[in-house]
């Protein structure tokens, strides 16, 4: 347990351009920069396919083609051909492989939720947006939650791997520090980012507590007067 | 392409098998070895934890909190926290996958024996089936479509994920990117992302396969 001292105890790991509070606002602005970007074009997409019900085999096929590229190959393929003069050559395959799960469960909790419910909302006298805002969204809301989340997932991850195509970021305590066999710097590196993600992970729990309404998380129990329960 | 640096074709010509450690169909092999063996570890582990989880409800909760938050840790972290202990070594790539491959397969058991309707549970209760022979014989194939859609998804993220063992120099087809970047070279970047998503493609499709011939009276209830 020394590196623990070595790593976290060393005055200049907490200073300067190199240290780790750097680092992590490094890693958590990239991280959000790209899970934002990945959110403004896959939540109104997966909103759109669903509500409209079209294009929804090239949501499936797309998603499942993104999981088998690798993360690795794609950060190394944006930076042989952009150059690293800018973080965006690194930001850009961040954000494309941070869409799918995004689109995929945005698309399908508006689309699963109950059609009698959706005739419902049309019924009461609803346009199609306000179904859409108002009843769609907020049923759906646990499934486009856990997009985002499991999209977190995989963008703190990728953040990681991306040191070693030159990113900053906490992945550069481990990226860094194996090459040149500073195992202090790599453990507590690897402590940081496991930390990070388990924070991120309570984050969006967090998140959902406070957002998904009580009615659609069964929080509020509802006597079933049996004409809802099948 | 065409004059100066060699063309795609030719590269791969050039380095498919050159007898040396490093050609690409060594780190093809390898990738292949370092992939497989966490989805089948996986499989053989999810099982009897899932099992246990459905006859003894109360460990359900705590075992796929565990699994969920193991599924949100970084790769590359686990697998230099695994160096101090089983080296530079494949091992040390397959551990992490294998916990990754369990989180989404336990509830895919789970969810999969739990779908069993009550009256085909009972029906072979009452024709005198053990409670082992049942399992075998009836609550594992009607869980199959749910427990294969599970692996579909641990077989192709574990393709892909294999390569970032590349950083600590286990990453099989992974090797390729970390080459290409060292010496700027584009030719190992297509060939190791292209052969990954044909893997993770050439899997799919078996398992695909697998669970149509698991499942023959899913074809059967289509037909009619």
């Amino acid at each position: 347990m020394n590196w623990l001292i070595d790593f976290f105890g060393a005055p200049e790991r907490w200073s300067g351009p190199y240290g780790i509070p750097v680092r992590l606002l490094e890693h958590l602005e990239f991280s959000a920069l790209a899970l934002f970007l990945a959110m403004l074009v896959a939540v109104p997409l997966g909103l759109l396919i669903g509500h409209t019900g079209r294009g929804h085999l090239v949501v499936v096929v797309s998603a499942n083609l993104a999981r088998a590229i690798p993360t690795l190959g794609a950060l190394v393929l944006f930076v042989l051909l952009l150059g690293t003069a800018s973080i965006w050559p690194v930001i850009i395959p961040l954000v494309l492989l941070a869409v799918p799960p995004i689109l995929v469960n945005t698309f399908e909790g508006i689309r699963g939720v109950d059609p009698e419910l959706r005739d419902a909302a049309y019924g009461m006298g609803l346009r199609g947006g306000q179904v859409l805002g108002q009843v769609l969204v907020p049923v759906a809301l646990p499934l486009i939650l856990l997009g985002l989340r499991l999209s977190a997932i995989q963008v703190v991850a990728t953040t990681t791997v991306a040191a070693y195509t030159g990113l900053g970021g906490l992945g550069r305590f481990v990226i860094d520090g194996f090459a040149t066999q500073d195992y202090a710097s790599v453990f507590g590196g690897s402590v940081l980012i496991v930390l990070f993600a388990l924070v991120v992970q309570i984050g969006f729990t967090l998140v959902q507590r406070v957002t998904v309404s009580p009615g659609v998380s069964r929080r509020l129990k509802v006597r079933d007067s049996g004409a809802t329960s099948r | 392409m065409g004059d100066g640096p060699p063309s795609l074709w030719e590269w791969i010509a050039r380095n498919w098998d050159t007898g040396r450690a490093g050609s690409i169909k060594d780190l093809l092999g390898d990738h292949l070895l370092m992939s497989l063996v966490p989805v089948v570890a996986g499989l053989a582990l999810a099982l009897p934890l899932g099992l246990a989880c459905i006859r003894w409800r109360l460990l359900y909760q705590p075992t796929s909190a565990l699994f969920n938050v193991l599924y949100a840790l970084p790769s590359l972290p686990l697998f230099m926290m695994l160096i101090s202990a089983t080296g530079l070594s494949p091992v040390t790539v397959i551990i992490p996958l294998t916990f990754y491959a369990m989180a989404v397969l336990i509830p895919a058991v789970v969810d999969g024996i739990g779908a069993v309707p009550d009256h085909v549970r009972q029906s072979a209760v009452a024709m005198g089936f053990t409670p082992l022979r049942r399992l075998v014989r009836v609550e594992l194939p009607i869980a199959a479509p749910v427990v294969i859609a599970g692996l579909r998804v641990v077989a192709v993220s574990s393709i892909s994920l294999v390569s970032v063992g590349a950083l600590i120099g286990q990453g099989g087809l992974g090797m390729l990117f970390t080459r290409a970047y060292q010496n700027p070279f584009l030719p190992p970047v297509v060939v190791g992302i292209g052969l990954i998503v044909l893997l993770a493609l050439v899997a799919d499709g078996l398992l695909v396969l697998a669970q149509r011939l698991l499942t023959p009276w899913e074809r059967a209830r289509r037909a009619t």
